[in-house]
């Protein structure tokens, strides 16, 4: 079957799909979809659907972004607008199906939003909620609205059109398109990609190895599972052309086993391709060759380090190594090697389809097009997004992530990971590019976005960073080695009340020798949540090491409890619930925390009655009136 | 600063190249690092981890430099130095990385310098005082909290994770020189530290204990248990097998204290294997032969070595012993003719000891009974050497490995019993892309690296080969030019090989034809290939014709005469090469001119001033029978042991025993010298001066490092004082003036003097003073004019299982022994690794005979028997089981068939027929 036929064939079954009849509805199956409960309510719609005797096409799709709200679907009732319902759990499920599926109600109260043409009483456009209308959607294009695992689906959407394009072009055209579209490395680095492709297809060399990085480690980053496993082909496309247009006839995707959904969705993306002979020995027919072998990861971050991968993929321990050679000119094997991410690699296919200037007009000058992030941390709506470059830190937090939860103040945002660095509350009107993040003294990174409230400690979160790039270290080379263990140390003691005055002078100058020294990505950019937490933060420090107090009274070390005397009533509660035996007192005996014995464990602020309120957790200071031993409790006037 | 780039071509196409050091201007090879051009224009860059013998590695980060037009600070160690690039290597960001470095190291590094063997050879030391570490800036750290335990368990070394460093040397040292593999970085992070596999005690991993990893750990991490610092370091020649590496013995106090490669050394470039690196202390063990001894008189000859020493011999002078060895050597040579003696030469004795000796068998005992054991080891190759090309050794260099592309190794555990060219193999073929085959009955660790194997049967080598060239020839892969302009007698071979079509070899080898098409296409098709063969290719019935077969294949494919190409016989004995060159063979004169020749023999006799023997001698293997039937009655045994190294031991026994007078000069009271009537003590080869000749004909010097322990001499010393007992004295005062006559009746030696050998030894042919000796041979022509083609027919091994005796016994050297342990069983690290014999067997095999593992079996040939606890291992192939011949407790020689091959005299020890049986306890 020629490329055509098959397309042909692809959107006769989409469009057969659209135009049924029947009920349709797509369920958020990617991994967030499944751990929100997924699987549950896929069984109670089987069920129900059987039982009820609806006729109806259930259709798994990846995630769309709003992981806040899984578990999620989409109903598509024949000439209606579709309907998506977030946050379900059975009994809602079941509640839909009788009022909507079967009745016709709608539910505007459980309802999201809208998509496609009409509207529905009190139901607002999908695309039009906050959290979706400042997001461009080019990498995720197909996530949420095609099967992953139907290859058809992909191709009825446009999918596989860039591959056919590029094969029509030489090689070097296709490069210049790449580099027209200002496409910048999506890992983190943010090195023109037309450029890397053009090393490596100047390299001398008769084997070229491509490469898809899927090593994705960052601690809270998910963008690029759920790419995978909710658009594999759109990744697979972007591969093809870039081994095309460098010369590479075998690729790898080297993936983290941790996302055993991706690679199986990977694997029946590629056994597809064959069948279609899109990938193998002549690829549509264009006498093109390539074939793609998936390497499973092992679960070591510096893997996603393009040094440490080949040493790994090759069979090797996975430590990077000095450049140069770049791996352009020797890379797998010693052979020139191009190693993309997966978002970079979705971009690139959706260049090809539409035009580098298409692409071009989305970003700033600098930083074009988009990028995905996952949104994390406190704020309301957590989730997978795609923004164009350029956009705020405040539109991102406020708009799409519809600000601080419970209130709260905004004190910070990560980005990058634990590579990354803190942005300060202050800075929140930054766009979001790789100059400005750079600046700040944070980087791009591969899309972690962490938001920090008030409730925050910084000396605890930036450990927290540490004590990951610590265990993480490959070892091999000793400033990143010993220096993310020294840093951890002492951030340790700052915040366990033992820190030294001279620490923070210390610190920085680690960090400095420490970003310069490393051999890899991963030490140079390690101390970055120090350097940019003191250089935002440093009153925090200062007040752990000077002050032995933790305003956010989140260092266990330096908090402390007490029970306040015309507060407490002897009801014994605490008492009895202190896993230590630190509370001293009897039946309506003012309570005494013993504060040698003392965990902080918070257990009795926890079960202390909220009428009483007697339980106290303090940083720095002690209340007043604290007395040494149980005295009985005043009767209340 | 006046920086224009320049680029210079030298007169071979490599280019130097210009950079800018700290503002002076560094000429540096293209290719290298910024590091070695630095260090190579005397500029002092500190690093822990980078070792020019090891790729470029970049892990202490203590190397970082500036470089213009280059972001943040590089390691100099893996950063190409290019033409005008200008580097600074000490600015103030520069020394504040290293100074940060250096700290974190000394914040986390436990030990104590005061208590650390290490001391003074420290480089961490030596580097923290380079960079001025401040205790107090060391103080601003957490101190790391972590205690490892130390790992004792191997009887060489220690391994304190304590000190380590993590530099990886040892790790790169284990994978890129010994390309062993043992250890390797595990764990990530702070908790990342150097592990076997598994994380088990070194001692139980696959370490093969060269120590590579030893010699270069940097710090205290990884130290030898034994060492001392030396006083002073002497350069001289391992006395193990035949690769003869350069070392440098430490000395201290009269004693071997410590031991090292010698980097300089073509040989081996600094590398040594287990017992060349830990095998010396055998010299100073209280067993050494102190006094000469004399057998108490009415104490029979067949008294049992188990005794006492002193209720067998009595100790004397040396006037004594003498006086009457020479009285009992005229004694007999007067009643019964000269040739009623004969003696045994030694191939770990030097090539002056050795001369001597065959100088004392002929001018005054006046035979050529003279052999040695090169008899057992590669007679079959100067036989079959002789006969192809006119010469029997090894036609190339080590060097020459570098330029080849195929490597045929067949009947030789190279690693095991070669490991230095073992390990070179393992690196061409690892990173250099070299293709191997490996042809062995047994899987070997070479087999692992091989891209073809080939486990023939034992004792079909001659049908592989011919199932070889049959496919060469078939698939018109011969070198059509070279068989015309350089051989002859290929039209014989052809039509015999005709007949060994892969279908006939694969049912007498037990090879698959499509593993041997693919061998002979591999071989036929590469340019340059050698062939590397041992004891598995000499030592049977057929040893000649395998030889012969062997130098077929070579001759067919044009792979010899070029470099890159070659015959390669791995000789066994430090110096078997150097004992057959200088004459000890019953059939030839020094530089094998036959005895047999009037001219060869008048030229000796005038130059000894004597009457020579016209009849050549009886071989080694001969003299049991010889003795036997009478006809020799009195022999000399210096520096061997016939009674573990004989085939059919038993049968050599009853022989001397029924010597009338048995002389024996050794280091040790070895089990053939408590036989004697008259014990020797001689020097061992680091108490004397002489020279070595390894396998690729390299004569090498060694050097007196001690003094012999007692009243011990050097071999030629006593020979040469025997010899003025008899009336005819020697005169040489020194080593060197037996050289200088040796190279004065020996063409090939005739440029070898001592003082031309200081740096790097020479390679014969040399001529003459002014050679620089010969790297490969036969680049112009044959030894014998044309090279010439033996049609070898197929003959089965002499014994075949019957079923009484139903499995297949071969024998064999490990790595951690040598020759009959005299010297390796009395090395306290050696014998701790290895301490004992075993019978390896295929586990369907043991299955079969109801045997597991420890089990004690008795191993039962025609010719006695013999018990030895069982290893069951897939090395060992079905019916097939192998025994090292190291230990007397289970001497495999008892077991092995003296049937000789008929032209070399060389006996079938890889092929014997056995019973394997399980006795009563089980050993652990």
């Amino acid at each position: 079957m020629s490329f055509e036929e098959i397309k042909s064939q692809a959107i006769l079954q989409w469009k057969t799909m659209q135009q049924s009849e029947s009920i349709r509805i797509l369920i958020g199956m990617g991994t967030c979809g499944r751990a929100a409960g997924a699987e549950d309510i896929l069984d109670v719609l089987n069920q129900e659907l059987v039982k009820q005797d609806i006729q109806a096409d259930i259709l798994p799709v990846g995630c769309i972004g709003l992981c806040y709200a899984e578990p999620l679907i989409e109903v598509i009732k024949p000439g209606k607008p579709s309907v998506f319902y977030g946050n379900l759990t059975p009994e809602l499920m079941s509640e839909i199906i009788a009022d909507y599926l079967i009745a016709d109600n709608p539910r505007s109260d459980l309802a999201l939003g809208t998509r496609g043409e009409g509207t529905l009483d009190g139901i607002p456009k999908f695309f039009n909620l906050s959290v979706l209308k400042p997001q461009v959607r080019i990498s995720l294009r197909n996530c949420g609205n095609i099967d992953p695992e139907n290859i058809n689906h992909y191709i009825a959407n446009g999918g596989y059109e860039g591959l056919a394009k590029a094969l029509r072009m030489k090689p070097q055209e296709v490069i210049v398109e790449i580099k027209k579209s200002g496409l910048r490395g999506r890992g983190g680095a943010g090195f023109a990609t037309g450029v890397k492709w053009q090393f490596c297809h100047d390299a001398p060399g008769d084997i070229k190895y491509v490469i898809c990085n899927a090593d994705e480690g960052d601690p809270g980053a998910f963008m690029d599972r759920a790419l995978l496993e909710g658009d594999p082909h759109a990744v697979l496309e972007g591969i093809l052309i870039g081994a095309y247009a460098i010369g590479a006839t075998e690729g790898y995707i080297y993936i983290r086993a941790e996302y055993p959904l991706a690679i199986q969705r990977l694997r029946i993306a590629i056994r597809q391709m064959e069948e279609y002979g899109l990938i193998g020995d002549d690829i549509m027919g264009s006498g093109f060759k390539f074939h793609i072998k998936i390497k499973e990861g092992a679960g070591a971050f510096v893997c996603g380090e393009e040094t440490a991968m080949m040493a790994s993929i090759e069979g090797r321990r996975g430590m990077p190594r000095s450049r140069p050679p770049f791996p352009a000119q020797s890379g797998l094997w010693g052979k020139p090697t191009n190693i993309n991410n997966v978002e970079t690699w979705s971009d690139v296919s959706a260049i090809l389809a539409k035009g580098a200037d298409w692409y071009a007009g989305y970003g700033t000058e600098k930083s074009k097009g988009t990028k995905n992030f996952s949104l994390a941390g406190k704020v309301v709506r957590t989730g997978l997004i795609e923004v164009p470059m350029g956009i705020s830190l405040r539109e991102i937090v406020y708009e799409i992530g519809g600000g601080i939860p419970e209130g709260k103040r905004l004190k910070a945002v990560q980005t990058g990971g634990p590579s990354g660095g803190f942005i300060p509350e202050s800075l929140i009107d930054l766009p979001v590019d790789y100059e400005s993040l750079t600046q700040a003294g944070s980087i791009m990174g591969s899309g972690g976005m962490v938001v920090i409230d008030e409730d925050t400690c910084m000396v605890d979160m930036t450990k927290f960073f540490l004590t990951f790039t610590q265990a993480e270290s490959c070892g091999k080379c000793i400033p990143c080695r010993w220096g993310t263990k020294q840093m951890l140390d002492i951030l340790e003691d700052i915040a366990n009340g033992r820190g030294r005055p001279g620490d923070i002078a210390l610190l920085q100058e680690l960090a400095e020798s420490i970003k310069d020294g490393s051999l890899c990505g991963l030490g140079q950019t390690a101390p970055n949540p120090v350097l940019t937490s003191i250089r935002y933060f440093r009153d925090e420090y200062e007040e752990h090491i000077f002050e032995r107090r933790c305003s956010a009274m989140q260092c266990q070390a330096l908090i402390s409890y007490y029970i306040l005397p015309d507060k407490c009533q002897g009801c014994m509660i605490c008492a009895r619930n202190c896993p230590v035996q630190a509370i001293e007192g009897g039946k309506r005996m003012v309570h005494v925390i013993d504060q040698d014995k003392c965990i902080n464990c918070g257990i009795c602020l926890d079960v202390c009655p909220p009428k009483f309120g007697a339980v106290v957790k303090v940083s720095g200071t002690k209340p007043s009136d604290i007395p040494e031993r149980p005295v009985p409790v005043v009767a209340k006037s | 600063m006046s920086a224009i780039p320049t680029t210079k071509v030298g007169e071979n196409g490599t280019a130097s190249i210009k950079l800018i050091v700290n503002g002076e201007e560094v000429e540096a090879k293209r290719g290298a690092t910024v590091l070695e051009a630095a260090l190579g224009a005397g500029i002092y860059i500190p690093t822990l981890c980078y070792d020019p013998d090891l790729k470029p590695y970049g892990g202490c980060r203590l190397c970082v430099v500036e470089i213009e037009k280059m972001r943040g600070l590089v390691s100099s160690c893996t950063t190409p130095a290019t033409d005008g690039m200008v580097v600074h290597t000490e600015t103030p960001r520069v020394n504040q990385s290293r100074r940060i470095t250096m700290e974190l190291i000394i914040a986390n590094h436990h030990g104590d310098c005061l208590t650390c063997a290490k001391s003074q050879d420290c480089n961490l030391l030596k580097i923290a005082r380079y960079l001025g570490i401040e205790q107090d800036r060391v103080e601003r750290l957490r101190k790391g909290t972590q205690v490892l335990p130390v790992d004792d368990s191997h009887p060489a070394f220690l391994h304190d994770p304590n000190k380590c460093i993590l530099c990886a040397k040892c790790v790169r040292a284990c994978h890129e020189i010994a390309v062993v593999g043992a250890i390797d970085i595990a764990f990530r992070g702070s908790s990342a530290r150097i592990a076997t596999f598994g994380d088990k005690p070194i001692a139980e991993s696959i370490c093969k204990s060269c120590g590579e990893c030893v010699m270069r750990c940097p710090t205290g991490a990884l130290v030898p248990k034994w060492e001392k610092p030396p006083a002073e370091e002497i350069k001289t020649i391992c006395p193990y097998c035949g690769v003869g590496c350069s070392i440098y013995l430490g000395v201290l106090d009269n004693k071997v204290v410590s031991v090292r490669g010698d980097p300089e050394g073509s040989t081996n470039r600094g590398s040594l294997c287990v017992k060349g690196r830990w095998g010396y202390d055998f010299l100073s063990h209280p067993e050494r032969l102190t006094t000469p001894l004399i057998r108490i008189p009415g104490v029979p000859c067949g008294a049992g070595h188990d005794g006492k020493v002193h209720e067998i011999f009595r100790e004397t002078s040396w006037d004594e012993a003498l006086e009457l060895a020479a009285n009992k050597l005229l004694e007999l040579k007067q009643a019964r003719g000269a040739d009623s003696i004969a003696a045994l030469s030694s191939a770990k004795c030097t090539n002056e000891d050795n001369y001597a000796m065959q100088k004392f068998v002929r001018a005054v005992i006046g035979t050529n009974n003279i052999d040695h054991c090169a008899r057992l080891c590669h007679a079959s190759t100067v036989v079959g050497g002789i006969a192809a090309f006119g010469q029997g050794a090894m036609s190339n260099s080590y060097s020459d490995f570098e330029k080849t592309e195929l490597f045929f190794v067949i009947g030789s555990n190279t690693t095991e019993c070669h490991p230095i060219i073992g390990s070179m193999i393992k690196r061409r073929v690892r990173f250099g892309g070299a293709k191997l085959i490996v042809a062995d009955p047994r899987s070997i660790e070479l087999s692992d690296f091989a891209t073809v194997r080939l486990p023939h049967k034992p004792g079909t080598d001659v049908a592989l080969l011919n199932g070889l060239m049959h496919v060469i020839i078939r698939d018109g892969l011969e070198d059509k030019e070279f068989i015309r302009k350089r051989t002859e007698g290929f039209e014989d071979m052809r039509q015999l090989v005709e007949g060994f079509t892969p279908e006939v070899v694969e049912a007498t080898t037990g090879v698959p034809k499509a593993d041997l098409e693919a061998a002979a296409c591999l071989f036929g098709e590469t340019k340059s290939a050698c062939i590397l063969y041992g004891m598995g290719i000499t030592q049977h019935t057929t040893g000649t014709d395998n030889v012969k077969s062997v130098a077929n294949l070579l001759l067919l494919t044009g792979n010899i005469g070029r470099e890159g190409t070659g015959f390669s016989p791995l000789r066994g004995q430090n110096n078997v090469q150097g004992a057959c060159d200088i004459g000890a063979l019953p059939n030839v004169y020094p530089g094998y001119q036959r005895v047999d020749d009037p001219a060869l023999r008048m030229k000796f006799e005038t130059a000894w001033g004597c009457k020579l023997s016209d009849r050549p001698g009886v071989t080694v293997t001969e003299i049991a029978n010889a003795i036997l039937g009478g006809d020799i009655k009195g022999l000399y045994v210096m520096g061997e042991n016939p009674m573990l190294s004989e085939p059919n031991l038993e049968h050599f026994r009853q022989a001397l025993e029924k010597l009338e007078f048995l002389v024996v000069q050794d280091i040790f009271l070895s089990e053939t010298a408590w036989l004697a009537d008259v014990v020797f003590p001689a020097a061992a080869f680091a108490e004397k001066d002489g020279t070595f000749t390894n396998t690729e004909r390299r004569v090498q010097r060694v050097r007196q490092a001690v003094l012999p322990p007692g009243e011990a001499k050097a071999d030629w010393e006593i020979i040469s004082a025997l010899a003025g007992k008899m009336g005819k004295p020697f005169g040489y005062q020194t080593a060197s003036q037996i050289m200088e006559e040796a190279a004065s009746l020996t063409p090939v030696y005739g440029g070898i003097r001592f003082e031309r050998l200081d740096h790097d030894g020479l390679q014969w042919p040399c001529p003459d003073t002014s050679h620089p000796g010969t790297s490969f041979l036969y680049q112009d022509g044959f030894a014998r004019g044309r090279g010439k083609f033996h049609a070898v027919d197929y003959i089965p091994p002499a014994e075949s299982i019957s079923k009484k005796y139903p499995l297949v016994l071969t024998t064999g050297r490990i790595l951690e022994h040598w020759h009959t342990g005299t010297m390796s069983r009395r090395a306290n690290v050696l014998s701790e690794l290895c301490p004992s014999g075993v019978v390896e067997m295929h586990p369907g095999d043991a299955a079969r005979l109801g045997l597991i593992e420890g089990d004690l079996v008795v191993v039962t040939s025609k010719r006695g028997w013999v018990e030895a606890p069982l290893h069951i291992t897939e090395k060992s192939p079905p019916g097939v089981i192998f025994m090292p011949f190291h230990w007397r407790e289970a001497a495999a020689n008892i077991l092995t068939n003296d049937a000789l091959d008929p032209l070399a005299k060389i006996p079938e020890y890889k092929v014997s027929a056995v019973n394997a049986v399980r006795r009563r306890k089980k050993l652990r």
